[in-house]
């Protein structure tokens, strides 16, 4: 039997706890892109229970392609440079639930496809992590014609979709329970 | 007027009203009983789970959607051995002297679901000293933090898949759950699979913890075959004579990567 013939039963998940930020901490964490370089956004919005409140000890984790609809291949989001874009970002919400992310707006991998930020959610009583997406707004035809957001109604689809401010940044809310729950996703 | 606490909230003595350690065994057993129920729909890790309190306005009530994964999910980041410093393996190495506790070594291999080693891979460590206090500035526990200790450490995985790092034992702790809730010792693991639908947050306890029953966190998984992975094994013969003693804890990440599509001939 060749190892690529073995299912292994996967290590289980784990709450992230209350005590993260002194072993996930790193210098410019959120900065997948230097706020100063070419067509860089903001990413940012609020983490919330099911009562609306603030999560302040979340930490959220985007992967996204590049400007250019690129999978980032470059190692370094431990070491930033300001120059490699590794894709990779990691945020902590604060005391208002608030996250926020220096990045540029990936473009589709696909030709047709919609583009968006691959979303990892952990938090202190949150038992294991939870995986969305966070679809860049614009391209009406690309949304509606992607798989996942068609198989979702309107109401839904609105709590995987980014909304543009004026000045060009990307603003999404991510609410673990109740009214506009977001939708998490298995594969 | 109303009386001023002279404690923090979460620092008062626990009122009548909080569950005791019965309450919350029995909620355990209860929902244990549940999950059972569902059989292999169930996931291995309940994210609804009552009894751990924290848990309640924090978990999706929505049954997750299947999405068909896109190449962006299909990989991962990528790192490298100059992401990390040789010294972050070590967290006995931070400081001017050393730490308190049972000096031990911890290693094991990072895996897919098809044993395959994950080269290059970030595991990310961290944990309480060997009084069981956390450095976090919201950690109250009245156990004395260790001026030699500070309990983080990073590893990047070699071409075997390893990692392996030197730290203390931690303690258990008292955490305000319930009345009279402690944790079990643990260390938290983060680590980074090849797919980023792989990436794992866990907790690595030590074999025979009497405190295993008790506890909502690690109960939150309710198979025990499930939770038996996350206790690692002593190992006897990889201790380092007069140095430290040995654990070996291996993790498997679960989900595709973008290589499974390519073996079975589809698109990535």
């Amino acid at each position: 039997m060749s190892a690529s013939d073995v299912s292994l039963a996967p290590t289980p998940h784990q709450t992230v706890g209350p005590f993260f930020a002194f072993g996930l901490e790193y210098p410019d964490m959120h900065q997948v892109a230097h706020p100063h370089s070419d067509g860089a956004i903001t990413l940012s919005g609020r983490l919330l229970d099911g009562a609306g409140a603030p999560v302040p000890d979340g930490v959220i984790e985007i992967f996204s392609a590049t400007a250019g609809g690129e999978i980032p291949r470059e190692r370094g989001s431990l070491r930033r440079d300001g120059l490699r874009f590794t894709g990779f970002g990691r945020a902590f919400t604060d005391d208002d639930g608030r996250y926020l992310f220096w990045t540029t707006e990936p473009a589709p991998t696909a030709a047709g496809g919609a583009a968006f930020f691959a979303v990892g959610v952990f938090a202190r009583g949150l038992s294991a992590r939870l995986a969305t997406r966070i679809y860049v707004p614009g391209d009406a035809d690309a949304l509606a014609s992607d798989p996942l957001l068609a198989s979702l109604d309107q109401d839904e689809a609105a709590t995987l979709t980014a909304v543009r401010t004026a000045e060009g940044h990307l603003v999404h809310d991510i609410r673990l329970q109740g009214e506009r729950e977001t939708v998490f996703l298995v594969f | 007027m109303a009386t001023v606490p002279t404690v923090a909230p979460e620092r008062a003595p626990a009122p009548d009203t909080v569950p005791t350690q019965a309450d919350m065994s029995a909620a355990i057993a209860r929902r244990h009983r549940e999950l059972a129920a569902l059989g292999d729909s169930a996931p291995a890790t309940a994210v609804d789970f009552a009894p751990y309190r924290s848990s309640l306005l924090r978990h999706p009530t929505k049954n997750p959607r299947l999405a068909d994964p896109e190449a962006v999910e299909l990989h991962s980041p990528a790192f490298g051995e100059h992401d990390v410093a040789g010294v972050e393996a070590d967290l006995t190495a931070h400081h001017t002297g050393e730490p308190q506790g049972e000096r031990m070594t911890v290693t094991g291999t990072l895996m897919d679901g098809r044993g395959r080693p994950l080269r290059s891979q970030l595991v990310e460590v961290w944990q309480a000293n060997a009084s069981g206090r956390y450095v976090h500035q919201r950690d109250r526990h009245a156990a004395p933090l260790d001026p030699h200790f500070t309990g983080a450490g990073r590893i990047i995985t070699d071409d075997q898949g390893r990692y392996s790092f030197t730290t203390i034992k931690p303690g258990a702790y008292p955490w305000r759950n319930h009345a009279n809730a402690w944790r079990p010792a643990h260390i938290h693991f983060s680590v980074f699979g090849r797919a980023f639908l792989q990436r794992l947050v866990t907790q690595m306890y030590f074999p025979g913890d009497p405190m295993f029953p008790l506890d909502p966190i690690y109960n939150s998984i309710h198979r025990q075959a499930d939770r038996d992975r996350l206790v690692a094994a002593y190992d006897h013969d990889a201790n380092v004579p007069e140095f430290s003693i040995a654990y070996r804890f291996d993790i498997v990440v679960d989900g595709p990567d973008a290589t499974w599509f390519e073996r079975d001939g589809e698109p990535a």
